[in-house]
């Protein structure tokens, strides 16, 4: 018999806003399990009356961080979960959660022998960014690329972490696509993900497509149109992992 | 008991549905109007030409249909709730397609079949007991708003399953095979609840 996961009580121990819509929510667990990068958390909030209200929201953080769990969690305007969030949750607030959840859109150190191509839009670089953090503290030098597709430069989530990941030894190629509007000098990708942007990308990390993982969140346009190309580039389907984060309210 | 825990500060904005709505919508879910896709991996492709779907295991003879075959069987609209585990139900979602009590109808079962496991085109497979896809309960869609069902939704065919979470309604479907014994499908093996009933939120495996 598999052992239920029960919700339980964390703690928040720190907000750190990312963008101008997305922040880290740290939370301290008590009853505490190492996840898998790519696992999400859920989240129940009750109001004095019972009323309840679930999501769920991806794990940022790497497992090496123990007893404590960091989501990475967008503002949904006219949502109900992720206001709360943004809006009322302090440092020192109680949340009620459980998890970690999910079991194929996952990456641990040691997984698929190839490449790991990682393709993220919007806040669905959430859980890859775990699957990098999780990489780094492994101290895992496979060739790995994130291509990255935001709007604008403002919207990027964990820019400077990026950026710091991107001059360590072992780095992954970071390449980003801004969409919608770029800053003065930008000399990257100006245009939603495509065939030719996923073929140079693969071809920086070497190696063979057929050999190659990927991993693919964002909206459900951005993940179908790169789940197709990437199995027209040779992937071989089984290794073209997707998961839709669409806007969770 | 966690139950007794309060969300300091939060009221909710009452999205919740009211009356009607309310009653058909599953604990922990929230309504939602369009249409979210979920799937684990790229959508395949399924030339129609060579489509078939296949009973097979526990049956005197196994049968397949082709495209134009199933096609060809009694077919029905459907107007069902259907609930997915990621915390979205859809109300009246309108289907065409064959009830799997009419696919059934033209194999012999062996007494001994239980369960079936659906699988799918891309390699899918979602496991579930007979006893909740005969009666009514199941069949298998090519058609949804009067449209012929998008790739992304399952397209060409999917089983429809509208009582049980909806990763049991196996998207781009292929076949059922008759079992003696249950056998967990994808989900089912990655932690998800082996009945996923929405009503008794058996989301994941020990709920």
């Amino acid at each position: 018999m598999v052992e239920p996961l029960r919700w339980q009580i964390g703690t928040v121990t720190a907000i750190r806003p990312q963008t101008d819509r997305v922040a880290s929510f740290t939370l301290s667990l008590p009853d505490w399990r190492p996840h898998r990068a790519g696992q999400h958390y859920d989240v129940r909030l009750t109001a004095p009356d019972g009323y309840q209200v679930q999501r769920s929201y991806s794990i940022a953080s790497e497992p090496d961080r123990t007893g404590e769990v960091e989501l990475g969690i967008e503002r949904i305007a006219d949502g109900e979960v992720s206001p709360y969030f943004h809006d009322v949750l302090v440092e020192g607030d109680r949340v009620e959660l459980r998890g970690p959840i999910g079991g194929y859109f996952v990456w641990e150190p040691g997984m698929g022998g190839g490449p790991l191509l990682l393709v993220g839009g919007g806040s669905g670089v959430v859980p890859l960014m775990a699957m990098l953090r999780t990489r780094r503290a492994a101290a895992d030098h496979k060739p790995a690329a994130l291509l990255y597709s935001s709007r604008q430069i403002e919207d990027v989530i964990y820019r400077e972490e990026l950026e710091e990941l991107a001059s360590q030894p072992g780095a992954p190629t970071i390449v980003h696509t801004l969409t919608r509007q770029q800053p003065a000098g930008w000399s990257g990708f100006a245009r939603r993900i495509d065939e030719p942007m996923l073929a140079s990308v693969l071809g920086h990390l070497g190696g063979t497509a057929a050999g190659s993982s990927a991993y693919v969140c964002g909206p459900t346009l951005l993940v179908e149109n790169a789940a197709a190309v990437l199995t027209n580039l040779g992937l071989p389907p089984a290794q073209v992992r997707t998961e839709r984060f669409g806007p969770t309210t | 008991m966690a139950d007794q825990f309060v969300s300091r500060g939060f009221v909710g904005r009452r999205q919740a549905p009211q009356g009607d709505e309310a009653s058909r919508t599953p604990p922990g879910q929230y309504l939602t109007r369009d249409f979210p896709v979920l799937s684990a991996g790229p959508t395949p492709r399924v030339d129609l030409s060579m489509f078939s779907f296949t009973i097979d295991g526990l049956v005197r003879q196994p049968m397949s249909w082709s495209w134009d075959e199933l096609q060809a069987l009694p077919s029905r609209e459907w107007t069902v709730d259907i609930s997915c585990v990621t915390k979205w139900t859809k109300l009246d979602t309108r289907w065409t397609g064959v009830s799997v009590d009419t696919l059934l109808e033209q194999v012999e079962l062996d007494p001994a079949a239980r369960f079936v496991v659906a699988h799918s085109y891309g390699g899918y497979t979602t496991n579930l007991p007979l006893a909740d896809v005969v009666n009514g309960q199941a069949f298998v869609a090519w058609g949804y708003d009067g449209q012929p069902l998008e790739p992304v939704h399952g397209g060409p065919a999917r089983l429809v399953v509208p009582h049980l979470y909806f990763w049991k309604s196996a998207k781009w479907v292929r076949g059922l095979r008759l079992l003696a014994d249950d056998e967990p499908g994808f989900w089912e093996s990655l932690g998800y609840h082996n009945r996923g009933d929405p009503w008794r939120e058996e989301r994941y495996s020990g709920d």
